[in-house]
């Protein structure tokens, strides 16, 4: 073997009195060393081991190999009316696979979104992609929270009359907080929407959700941040749920966002497109003079999940470490185990505050009931309601970066206050879902 | 036609095929459900999608379906409890490669002496009908090459796949289709040949012999619609035309026949056509509306459809005397090419044109009539109509015109459905390079020594390796080995030889072979004798309880009482007698019929022994019998003569 084959070459391969001829494709993350992956003619990809065969190289380059444009700003006009601002993040939604290489291409611009939904270009008569990441969901920080929403702010200062977000489904729900928090009185609904199944693929979920996002873009008379995804598993119905209140619950499936201790605000039929109000409970929208934008995000809030023998070291470790927020997710009605109690008091005497929330998820968090909680909350812990742990810490990180905080006492009263519905003080019998139990 | 002599050599005719098959192993090939259908009972969930269909994803669908997909056709699922879960619903990833699945696909090709692939790649291939819940199919190569013996040369295997089986479609209507999940992921065996067969008989040999290596892995599914065969044929001059879903293979010859036939009776056309001087130009899409001629024929047909408010939309076709009637295949003609087009482009019913007329309640009078409405001259030219609204007829027509433009220039390349008799119906044109990306859910399978190893344990012998072993070694005769071998209970009778070593092989071959095939022809159904029925009967033959004599009369018995006696208790009216039974017996009828003995002397013989074999029959060896009755017959004439 002269040249050793790269991603692209034309090869000829000798195996077994066998003869093939194909195109080197990029290696992935699983392939077994010494593998040569070419694709066939017929379109199939095999795995060859270059030890055990003998390889030429034809043509070199004989194929342009995975070359991904970069982010750009592009837009179109349709014959509609109003401006829809397109805000890529990355994620699955955001993720097609080029067909002759198998390469993801996580971009997206105007024509592509155009491609995917033609009638995009009935419902509004400018539609604008900005690129602004290409992230994958869990590598998303508070910083990023920040620039988009500083994007959106700047869209609707720019006349955007509906603003989508394309993101990762993992931490949609944080995202979506964090723009609820950064983003009050908006003038229209902000919408986060992502895909569990590709854009590549024929059975794609992103379509719907895409589609839905006009009709509430357009119809919904509330102006909040909202994830809009699958209600079930047919491409029957979408939700938008309230970004401080929904939860992915599932790993994989479309349906997997759901509104928890909450009512999803609104849901879009198909194909009939209805949209129909569920929750009463929501923000109206406001005018564009009105918004109001506070976009900065603290890295100094925490999140940690109590179990049994949780160590009580790592409640220090944060508190050396300069964090001034810890979210505790707690057993039941907000317990941790006693042990833990001196590390709390330490991190409330040192002006950190402690925030619990319960990992039932479902239901509020009660100090009062057993002795557990009442010591907790002598050590200075913040009960925080029916608050999803998430949302609380994203609450936290909201709070330390926009808002001098002088006294533990003054961040305990803006913690408590319900901004954008992140409380609900009421739950109802249907808040809680039913599983199978048989019969 | 059917009885055409045609010599395939001159002809150029070369045949590949393509074998599906369904792997019997416990779990389905991307996740752990079971690889048995629902039956009917099975409780089951629905759930509604649409695909996305873009323009560039023609692949393997039918236009019409296409067309159907791009309108946005609702596909709803039954998702039968137990026999599918999320992944079938493509609410969640595949699982690992199915090891049984993959091993077993290892096994057959090695058998077939294939070369595998180092790593195995899993790639997707697009198939948008709902067919498949993510819109592709999962495939994968497993080894290229190898090839198969036959007496007119061998034919080489060009790849072993292994993929996933599609939705079983339930029903179909305005506006959507449905299909039941339980058949989504069963793995399937897919083997293709190069176009190495030079005629119809050896192309069924072929097929014959890769389901027969394939069976006797032991590890495949039997029964209906768990083999499937594709023909791609070509002669000198035509084009290469696949042909999808043989499912028996008495009719791979007829098809490849048909199929040469129809080949050349289009090549004949061409020829025609130019000689005719026609052009394309002849042929303008410029449809007429000739409703209100075809009212007045009082033809049901047409009457029926204009009630529903559809029109009849014609078109001219200046020179075409004469072609749209010539036959292609039996009972198929030039016309019913058109209407296939015309069914699957447009979804109409079919097209109606002037070499068949007068039908149809349609007379000749106004035939002449609608000849004269379209300025057509019926001693040279002809038309065709579709009843269809206008959208519809639009679709049909046009594909209809494309069709008889390409009849200019000879065979179209064509993806073809095979029918029942033998001939081949229109499906769509022919994918384009297959649209295939890899599968980035499922990682690479390293194909390891370890599994190879596991491969060679269960890899099947050649259909030749095991006839020769049938005579060899079992003891069969050629007749019966030659018969068994092509016999799908042939893996019946490997697991009975195998569990009975105390019974003769050629027993068991009969039993199978001979037996149940003659209850069968009594008009019996043998399927309700199981693998345990046979091995309780044989084994009492082996322990010497019953006569093999009784073999016929016990498994008659038991069909006929149709489940209201078990096999044993069939058998205990069976049980041997003994020797002094028989001897009791033999001298009572000598005693009965002493007049007649006596009379007939040493010719009674076989007198006697008709009767007692009447009395005993299956329960005692006819050798003892004969030597008794012998015995006691000659003491019985010996005694009358003194």
């Amino acid at each position: 073997m002269l040249k050793f084959p790269e991603p692209g070459d034309l090869v000829r391969v000798w195996k077994n009195g066998l003869v093939l001829e194909g195109i080197v494709m990029p290696n992935t993350e699983f392939s077994s060393e010494n593998i040569l992956i070419i694709k066939l003619s017929n379109g199939y990809n095999i795995g060859v081991d270059v030890g055990k065969s003998r390889v030429e190289v034809l043509k070199e380059r004989a194929y342009e190999v995975g070359k991904i444009p970069e982010p750009t700003t592009t837009s179109v006009k349709g014959s509609g009316i109003g401006k829809l601002k397109f805000i890529s993040t990355g994620g699955t939604i955001a993720s097609r696979v080029e067909y002759e290489t198998g390469a993801v291409k996580p971009a997206i611009n105007a024509e592509e979104l155009i491609e995917m939904l033609p009638e995009y270009l009935e419902s509004f008569s400018t539609i604008e992609v900005l690129e602004l990441y290409r992230l994958l969901s869990e590598d998303l920080t508070p910083k990023h929270w920040g620039r988009i929403s500083e994007e959106v702010f700047r869209s609707f200062e720019n006349n955007a009359d509906a603003v989508v977000i394309a993101h990762g489904t993992d931490t949609m729900g944080y995202t979506a907080a964090a723009l609820a928090f950064s983003l009050q009185k908006l003038p229209a609904p902000v919408m986060l929407v992502g895909a569990q199944r590709s854009s590549d693929r024929p059975s794609t979920d992103s379509i719907i959700n895409l589609k839905a996002c006009a009709v509430i873009g357009k119809e919904a008379p509330f102006g909040e941040v909202v994830v809009v995804m699958h209600g079930s598993s047919s491409d029957s119905y979408v939700l938008a749920h309230r970004g401080v209140k929904v939860r992915k619950m599932h790993s994989s499936r479309r349906d997997a966002f759901q509104s928890i201790n909450d009512k999803p605000l609104a849901r879009v039929d198909f194909p009939s497109k209805k949209l129909t109000l569920i929750n009463k409970r929501f923000i109206k929208r406001h005018t564009r003079e009105e918004l109001t934008h506070t976009s900065k995000f603290s890295e100094k809030a925490a999140l940690i999940k109590f179990y049994p023998n949780l160590d009580c070291g790592l409640i220090n470790y944060l508190i050396d470490k300069g964090v001034k927020g810890i979210v505790l997710e707690g057993s039941g009605l907000g317990h941790v185990r006693n042990a833990c109690v001196p590390a709390i008091s330490r991190a409330v005497d040192e002006g950190t505050l402690v925030v619990m929330t319960t990992q039932t998820l479902f239901g509020r968090v009660n100090m009062k009931v057993y002795t557990t909680g009442r010591k907790l909350i002598k050590a200075g812990v913040l009960p925080a309601s029916d608050i999803l742990p998430e949302t609380a810490y994203v609450k936290l990180s909201w709070l330390l970066g926009n808002f001098p905080i002088d006294s533990l006492e003054e961040l305990k009263r803006k913690f408590l206050v319900n901004y954008v519905n992140e409380f609900n003080p009421s739950h109802e019998k249907n808040h809680f879902p039913r599983w199978y139990h048989g019969g | 036609m059917e009885g055409e002599d045609l010599n395939y050599k001159e002809l150029g005719l070369k045949v590949g095929l393509e074998i599906h098959q369904q792997l019997n192993t416990k779990h389905k090939l991307f996740c752990s459900c079971s690889t048995e259908l629902a039956t009917d009972e099975v409780k089951r969930g629905l759930f509604e999608r649409y695909l996305k269909a873009t323009k560039s994803e023609v692949g393997e669908i039918d236009p019409a379906a296409l067309y159907e997909m791009r309108k946005g056709r609702k596909i709803i699922y039954e998702v039968p409890e137990g026999h599918a879960c999320l992944v079938e619903m493509d609410e969640e990833p595949p699982h690992e490669l199915n090891r049984e699945a993959l091993t077993i696909a290892l096994a057959i090709a090695k058998a077939l002496r294939s070369t595998s692939v180092d790593e195995i790649y899993v790639m997707r291939k697009i198939v948008i009908d709902g067919s498949n819940t993510t819109g592709f199919q999962r495939t994968a190569i497993v080894a290229l090459g190898g090839e198969v013996n036959d007496v007119e040369g061998s034919v080489g295997i060009q790849t072993v796949c292994l993929e996933e089986d599609a939705a079983r479609k339930v029903s179909e209507g305005e506006g959507y289709i449905r299909y039941n999940l339980d058949r989504l992921g069963i793995p399937l065996i897919e083997i293709s040949t190069a176009p190495d067969i030079k005629n119809p008989e050896q192309a069924m040999r072929v097929a014959l012999k890769l389901g027969l290596l394939m069976r006797l892995s032991g590890k495949v599914k039997r029964g209906l619609g768990t083999i499937r065969q594709d023909l791609n044929i070509s002669i000198r001059g035509g084009v290469k035309t696949e042909v999808k879903g043989v499912s028996k293979l008495e009719l791979i010859p007829k098809v490849i026949k048909y199929e040469v036939l129809r080949q050349l009776n289009l090549l004949k056309i061409r020829d025609e056509l130019r000689e005719r001087g026609i052009s394309e130009d002849f042929v303008k899409n410029e449809p007429s509306d000739i409703t209100e001629v075809l009212v007045k024929s009082k033809s049901k047909l047409v009457l029926r459809s204009v009630k529903k408010g559809l029109r009849a939309y014609a078109i001219r076709l200046r020179g075409f005397k004469g072609i749209l009637g010539w036959e292609v295949q039996p009972n198929r003609r030039f016309g019913t090419e058109l209407s296939d087009y015309a069914k699957a482009w447009g979804g109409v019913q079919g097209i109606i044109h002037s070499d068949e007329l007068p039908k149809y309640g349609i007379t000749q009078e106004i035939v002449n009539e609608l000849f004269n409405q379209l300025g057509l001259n019926p001693l040279k030219d002809a038309f065709l109509f579709v009843l269809a609204n206008q959208e519809r007829a639009e679709r049909a027509l046009n594909a209809v015109i494309d069709r008889i433009k390409k009849a200019l220039h000879g065979v179209p390349k064509e993806t073809r459905g095979a029918n029942p008799d033998g001939t081949t119906k229109y499906l769509r044109p022919q994918p384009g390079a297959a649209r295939m990306y890899p599968e980035t859910d499922v990682p690479p399978v390293r194909v390891t020594e370890e599994l190879m190893m596991e491969a060679e344990k269960i890899q099947p012998p050649t259909p030749d390796e095991m006839l020769s072993e049938l005579v060899n070694r079992h003891g069969l005769s050629n007749e019966l080995a030659n018969q068994l071998i092509r016999d799908p209970h042939i893996t019946t009778y490997l697991d009975l030889v195998a569990e009975l070593p105390n019974v003769q092989p050629q027993l068991i071959a009969s039993t199978i072979l001979i037996h149940l095939k003659n209850l069968r022809s009594e008009g019996l159904n043998v399927n309700n004798v199981g693998v345990e029925d046979l091995k309780q009967l044989l084994s009492m033959v082996g322990n010497g309880v019953i006569a093999k004599e009784a073999i016929p009369e016990v498994l008659k018995i038991y069909l006929k009482s149709e489940g209201k006696e078990s096999i044993q208790e069939v058998i205990k009216e069976f049980r041997s007698i003994t020797q002094d039974e028989l001897e009791e017996i033999v001298k009572e009828t000598l005693e009965e019929l002493r007049h007649e003995v006596l009379r007939r002397g040493g010719k009674a013989f076989s007198f006697i022994m008709g009767k007692v074999m009447a009395k005993v029959r299956g329960r005692a060896d006819g050798e003892l019998v004969a030597r008794v009755v012998k015995e006691k017959l000659s003491e019985l004439i010996k005694d009358g003569n003194e």
